[in-house]
């Protein structure tokens, strides 16, 4: 049954429990104000749910008692014992309806034309009491029958047909309240086994549980840390024990406050349905995952946000019908709203396909309201123009209308999502719609935090906000820089704004000198679009700790969430990132906005590629994208085991086959070795090496191209030859199968000279892969060939990139995609205007002769076995030659 | 970490509180020599030293926060709302722990004391030239043999600081 059906049951049945009590009472005092209002106000429920739910009938026995209860409440009908009779009819036939819907989930054929007669008569004040005559009640029994009988008729011919009266065709013509009442007792049993199923507890009981096992968490960690110093003692087991106790404990009270976020999502189809018929639009709302859990605490503060920003899009987004024809858009406007989860996170995307964001419009509102000038402006991106909707009290509607343009939208949107930890994305383009996604933390209560200590105090950082960090040393080129006393370091090439933590929270110990910067830690932090660093003394571990509010006397002091014990009994204060960003000065215009993208859409050639240097066997540098790695561990040597010639390790609870880089990375069977972690779908593979240099953010230019296994080339990197590791080379050489889904064939070696001399000007190509895994794989492969390459993640994203005027030579796509795959995405591709003639390559492991034709038939010109690089250069020589899409 | 009141359980003596309403009970404590005086009812617990985390940009008046099984209470030290000079480094204190607002605070003291039961008759309001400060959170005092007992408003004393003047 629907869910939102058996909350209705669950609430309906227990308003009408609460009634029997009073109703006692009405017989005594029918005229109790406050019980007729209660009655009143239950029928008003229950008539506005029926109709969202789409219960008709129980929606017009609802609504015509509901006329009739207003009368009494409003006092110009007075209650008589007849009409008392006539209110637990109505009652009773309200409970009928509801256990019928509760047995079958329908609502019972059948009519209530009589019920309905009688209360309309009253309401309209013609009945036997109102108009003086004192007409038995009999007269108006005998009448309605008639017609009534009838009514089946229509309704279910088949009743008449079997001859032989069902439960629905009878009841209504004997409807005297002894009748249904039968008919409630015999379901009596059934009534309230849903209502049963489901234990109404106060929130603050919950509230309650979940603070003490927070207690009894912090206890467990307490004693854990005692137990690891003395592992003899006979506490080792019941502590294990106590332990996964404790922990399902927990998971079990986290999941009392989890609610779907459909509850928060209920009351959207009505706005939208209200919000259409008031602006005379045509508008579809779509919703996709409602069943996506959060913690209840969240849901609570995202409604405001969610409704209103639902609201804008189809207010400011969703154009009216004529001028989405003019514009060769359907008719009705789609709001899509999608929730679904992300490692930790919960991902909510509202996306319209109206008219998106007005650049021009936005541009001149900046200007007018002094917040840039107009050479500033003309300087931004539009992703930089849009990011000023979340501006206080900027609003680009012509004017305001009941439902949105006030001007005190987005920012406060924005504000109440960063507020719990959550972010905000927007994605517009004028013309096409636009997408806000909402990232937001699954819960509240219990969060992952680093501690860091400064100025002897420690404290927690919330790791959500946590990007990076860094161990400056004066000496070295990663030294702190100030500008007059302002502290800056450069991060791959960019200023990164420094708050010392010190200063800020006026610990005072030392006061903090360019010199009284060595050996600290900066914490690169992000908020929204702001990245900022935080210099701290030291930093210690992270740990999940249980955010527990400051006192009252302390809340003005906004650098702080909250506060917490930690396992070891001190209590410490959790900086709030946010706050912090406030007050250090936050232009709250993320001159990054630029980065956010170009993380997701971008991966050109031209752009830096992150690159880890590291040294194996010999001193010349060696690099390999960072991207790539999944992560660097450091690694017990002793704890290397030998099976059928291979080296293993366990690793976090499996076993990872390890590779020394070369023969000449020395093992001995003592101390500790770097390993780079290389993890794709569920296998992981460790290389060893013998010490990692550094992390550079640097352009792969490719100098010497050599026929050596397992090199793309030489580049220069910091000023020095750096060999650039083809990874592919070492993972096949351990896992045959390594990338079995992938393509089988071991990679050929190809003299990649040849084709970067041979080309004039580089061919553009574009890379469609959802496994970032491979997009950083291929992307060097095909510079190295001399081709300019952009990958994207998703063929959503390559489709914007088309509607951006973007132009290129050949489009790589890989077939397994989530959203879309290979196939739609091609067939997209052929219908579009800018790319219908671009030659499309399917690189796949699914190559059945069924597949290969369906992509031909989608518009694949080429169809490649994936991670065959021989074969794809050749493949995309050949297809680059032959021009264009070959229909 | 904490050390058990040295003073008879407060739970003890509120059956003598509710006797009679011409007497109160009060656990007296001692702040730089003059005795105070605070309405059993209000206190918590008792301790001893215990390690306190300081609170960066706190109001001066708070001297950190601490762990009272496994709830977090803010430490507010008394000396300092009454403008006193601070304790000496060596010299031990204790602090009584109150709940207000629902919300639980230790006062940082010098020492505790026994618990008093006076008679009303003995209440007289503030001397009219007492100290200000002293003044705002004192709701009156106790003429004792040979010293006065002045109670201290506890509501007032962490209202004080919720807004600094």
């Amino acid at each position: 049954m629907d869910d939102l059906i058996v909350e209705f049951l669950t609430e309906t049945n227990e308003s009408l429990q609460e009634l029997d009590t009073d109703l006692i009472t009405l017989e005594q005092n029918p005229n109790d104000k406050n019980l007729i209002s209660k009655i009143f106000r239950l029928m008003h429920t229950i008539k506005g749910t029926c109709g969202f739910l789409g219960l008709p009938r129980l929606e017009t026995v609802a609504h015509r008692a509901e006329n009739v209860m207003g009368r009494f409440r409003d006092g110009n009908l007075e209650v008589t014992p007849e009409y008392v009779s006539l209110i637990l009819e109505s009652l009773d036939r309200v409970r009928f309806l509801l256990g019928h819907i509760e047995a079958t989930s329908t609502e019972p054929e059948g009519s209530d034309a009589e019920l309905i007669e009688k209360l309309d008569s009253v309401y309209e004040g013609r009945d036997a009491f109102q108009s003086g005559g004192t007409a038995p009640p009999q007269t108006e029994k005998e009448t309605p029958p008639s017609s009534e009988l009838e009514m089946p008729s229509f309704d279910d011919v088949r009743t008449l047909i079997a001859d032989q009266p069902t439960e629905h065709t009878t009841e209504p013509a004997i409807t005297t309240p002894a009748a249904v009442k039968e008919q409630k007792e015999s379901k009596d049993s059934t009534e309230s086994a849903i209502a049963n199923q489901s234990l109404r507890v106060n929130v603050d009981v919950l509230e309650n549980l979940m603070t003490m096992v927070s207690e009894l968490v912090l206890t467990r960690n307490q004693l854990m840390q005692i137990a690891r110093s003395d592992k003899d003692s006979g506490f080792v087991t019941p502590l294990q024990r106590l332990n996964h106790v404790v922990s399902d404990l927990q998971e079990g009270v986290m999941k009392t406050r989890m609610q779907p976020i459909g509850n928060a999502w209920a009351k959207l189809p009505r706005i939208i349905r209200d919000l259409s018929m008031e602006l005379g639009k045509k508008i579809d709302l779509v919703m996709t995952g409602q069943d996506t859990e959060l913690d209840r605490q969240v849901l609570d503060m995202i409604k405001d946000p969610l409704t209103h920003m639902v609201r804008n899009s189809g207010d400011h987004g969703i154009e009216p019908p004529a001028d989405r024809i003019k514009a060769g858009k359907p008719e009705t406007g789609t709001v899509h709203l999608r929730a679904y989860h992300e490692g930790g996170h919960i991902i909510i995307e509202i996306a319209d396909d109206g008219r998106g964001l007005p650049l021009e419009k936005i541009k001149k509102k900046i200007i007018q309201n002094g917040l840039a000038s107009e050479e500033e402006v003309a300087r931004m991106s539009p992703q930089q123009i849009q990011q000023y909707i979340f501006h206080a009290g900027f609003s680009t509607a012509d004017k305001v209308t009941s439902v949105s343009g006030r001007g005190v939208g987005m920012d406060v949107v924005r504000t109440n999502i960063e507020k719990i930890g959550g972010s905000i994305e927007m994605n517009s383009i004028e013309g096409k719609g636009s997408t806000f996604s909402i990232k937001i933390p699954l819960t509240l209560a219990i969060v992952s935090s680093l501690i860091v200590a400064v100025g002897g105090e420690r404290f927690a950082i919330p790791q959500l906000a946590v990007r990076e960090l860094v161990l400056v040393s004066q000496k070295s080129e990663h030294r702190i820089e100030m500008i007059k006393d302002t502290p800056v370091f450069r991060l791959r090439e960019k200023l990164l704004p420094l708050v010392s933590l010190n200063d800020l929270l006026k610990l005072g110990n030392n006061n903090a000198l360019s010199s009284g910067f060595d050996h600290k830690y900066i914490i690169v932090t992000q908020v929204g679009g702001y990245s900022f660093g935080l210099i701290v003394d030291q930093v210690f571990d992270t740990e999940e700790i249980v955010v527990k509010p400051v006192a009252k006397i302390l809340k003005d002091l906004t650098l702080f969430s909250g506060n917490t014990i930690l396992g070891d009994g001190s209590v410490i204060m959790i900086l709030d990132p946010g706050g912090i960003a406030k007050v250090t000065g936050e232009t709250s215009m993320p001159e990054d906005s630029d980065a956010t993208t170009s993380s997701s859409s971008a991966l050109t050639s031209e752009t830096k590629t992150s690159l880890l240097l590291f040294t194996a066997g010999d001193d010349a540098p060696k690099a390999v994208p960072l991207s790539i790695i999944s992560r660097l561990e450091n690694i017990e040597l002793s704890t290397i085991e030998q099976s059928d010639g291979q080296m293993l390790v366990q690793y976090r609870g499996t076993l990872m086959p390890l590779i020394p880089f070369n023969s000449s990375v020395t093992l001995g069977s003592e101390g500790q070795k770097p390993l780079l972690v290389f993890a794709d779908r569920g296998k992981s593979v460790g290389i060893i090496v013998d010490s990692i240099i550094d992390i550079r953010e640097e352009v792969i230019d490719i100098q010497v191209s050599r026929n050596k296994p397992g090199l793309v080339g030489s580049a220069i990197i910091s000023g020095k030859a750096t060999e650039i590791i083809e990874v592919m080379h070492y993972l096949n050489s351990v896992h045959g199968d390594w990338f079995k889904d992938h393509g089988d064939e071991p990679y050929l070696q190809q003299n990649a000279a040849e084709s970067v001399n041979g080309k004039p000007l580089p061919r553009k190509i574009l890379l469609v892969d959802d496994s970032p895994f491979f997009r950083n794989m291929l992307c060097p492969v095909l510079t190295v060939a001399g081709y300019d390459v952009v990958a994207v993640e998703s063929p959503i994203k390559a489709l914007e990139l088309s509607e951006r005027g973007d132009k290129f030579d050949l489009i790589i796509s890989d077939i397994e995609m989530p959203e879309m795959n290979g196939f739609d995405f091609a067939t997209k591709v052929r219908s579009s205007k800018e790319w219908q003639n671009t030659p499309m390559v399917a690189m796949t492991s699914h190559s059945t002769p069924e597949d290969i034709d369906h992509g031909y038939k989608s518009g694949f010109d080429r169809y490649i076995a994936k991670f065959d690089r021989e074969t794809l250069l050749d493949t995309i020589n050949r297809t680059l030659a032959l021009g264009g899409h070959q229909s | 970490m904490s050390t058990h009141p040295a003073t008879p359980a407060p739970q003890h003596s509120q059956n003598v509180g509710s006797v009679s309403s011409t007497q109160k009970d009060f656990l007296t404590i001692d702040i730089n020599g003059q005795k105070f005086g605070i309405p059993i009812l209000q206190v918590q617990d008792v301790l001893g030293e215990i390690k306190v985390t300081r609170i960066p940009l706190a109001p001066p008046q708070v001297s950190g926060s601490l762990n009272l099984r496994g709830r977090i209470v803010t430490a507010i030290d008394v000396r300092k709302c009454l403008g006193l000079p601070t304790l000496e480094e060596n010299k031990k204190h204790m602090s009584v722990v109150v709940i207000h607002d629902d919300e639980l605070y230790s006062l940082i003291i010098d020492k505790v004391g026994d618990v008093l039961t006076l008679q009303e008759k003995e209440f007289e309001q503030n001397p009219a030239t007492l100290d200000i400060t002293w003044k705002s959170v004192s709701l009156g005092v106790y003429r004792l043999d040979g010293e006065i007992l002045v109670i201290l408003d506890v509501p007032k004393l962490l209202l004080s600081l919720q807004h600094p003047n």
